[in-house]
């Protein structure tokens, strides 16, 4: 019996401590580029609590900065409502990829976890689910994690941007871009995948240059998963 | 700036970003793929991952920036080392945002 509760209570250590370790890295980043959007989003003209709220609820960076930016310039809601849309579609490839791995979970676990998908978090649990099943409380630290990060940074930007010292001195600016070096580097397992990297990011590159700015990822990664299955049937054969 | 406007539009952002976040998984997972379909969710990390990655270190306001000063572009190739020697996440993020703080440092970039 007490070996069957320390057994358990190591357990539980190891999941708290493996989601505190996975979700060090992206609130490393988030506090950051969270504290830059309140900075902007008061500059702009947003109330606090707007600006709150929408790290709260929409929780996606790059979008939450184009509506802001848009906003500021006047914009129509329902344009920059759309904006958003095609800005976040990319999500749908993310929530579709890691579902395989969730059929054991409740609907309401589902929509939590849903909501609290991010590039991030999703490059985060798509590399652990592709080693190991999904650990509930592991992934739910992670992203409770990250978003309370985001939200944080968020705040403290609107206490006062002027107060704290440039963020880009310290490199914090750089904790996502390696994160997502790491993440892909430890997702590519095989000679298909580098190609698929390789020529999906390109694309993506390509698209940018032609003006697809808000596109380019969805369709470039579309584009790159087929290939993907197209060059694994041809090294079947 | 109407804040109420704003709220009505954060409402809206709110939906339309959490559909595609949920639909998917909410509708998949509870179901058996085709393999094919299953073969195809396995590349989408990947392609998503370097979709987002490679014009964030390439690209600088939706132009081409190989110049000498893109430094996310030149600390990628030590954090990709890294990241490949280690072969975690820990490593290479700590050693990417040291050389970004280094070469501003030192550089005065």
């Amino acid at each position: 019996m007490d070996d069957l509760v320390s057994r358990e209570s190591v357990k539980l250590g190891d999941s708290w401590a493996e989601g505190l370790r996975l979700a060090f890295p992206v609130m490393l980043g988030y506090i950051p580029v969270g504290f830059a959007f309140g900075v902007l989003a008061q500059k702009f003209g947003l109330s606090p609590l707007n600006a709150l709220l929408m790290s709260l609820l929409v929780y996606a960076g790059s979008s939450q900065y184009i509506a802001i930016g848009l906003l500021a310039a006047s914009a129509p809601w329902l344009s920059v409502v759309f904006t958003t849309f095609v800005v976040n579609l990319r999500m749908m490839l993310m929530s579709a990829a890691l579902s395989p791995f969730l059929r054991a979970w409740s609907k309401p676990e589902l929509a939590l976890f849903a909501q609290q998908l991010t590039d991030e978090t999703f490059a985060v649990h798509a590399t652990q689910f592709a080693a190991a099943p999904p650990e509930k409380r592991t992934v739910f630290i992670i992203n409770m994690g990250a978003q309370a990060s985001w939200v944080l940074g968020t705040w403290l930007g609107l206490l006062g941007g002027q107060l704290v010292p440039n963020v880009e001195q310290f490199g914090l600016d750089y904790a996502l871009p390696a994160l997502f070096i790491a993440l892909l580097l430890m997702q590519i397992k095989n000679r298909v995948q580098v190609a698929v990297a390789i020529a999906t990011g390109l694309l993506s590159v390509g698209l940018l240059l032609l003006g697809m700015d808000q596109w380019n990822v969805i369709v470039a990664a579309l584009i790159g998963a087929t290939a993907g299955v197209v060059m694994e049937s041809w090294t079947k054969k | 700036m109407d804040q109420k406007i704003v709220l009505f539009t954060i409402l809206g952002m709110t939906v339309v970003t959490y559909l595609p976040r949920v639909l998917p998984v909410w509708l998949l997972s509870s179901r058996s793929l085709p393999p094919v379909v299953v073969a195809w969710l396995r590349h989408v990390p990947v392609a998503v991952l370097a979709a987002m990655l490679l014009p964030s270190l390439v690209a600088q306001e939706g132009q081409l920036a190989l110049n000498v000063d893109n430094l996310f572009l030149w600390a990628a190739l030590p954090t990709f080392l890294v990241a490949w020697k280690s072969n975690g996440i820990f490593a290479p993020v700590l050693v990417g945002m040291a050389l970004m703080a280094a070469a501003r440092y030192f550089l005065g970039m």
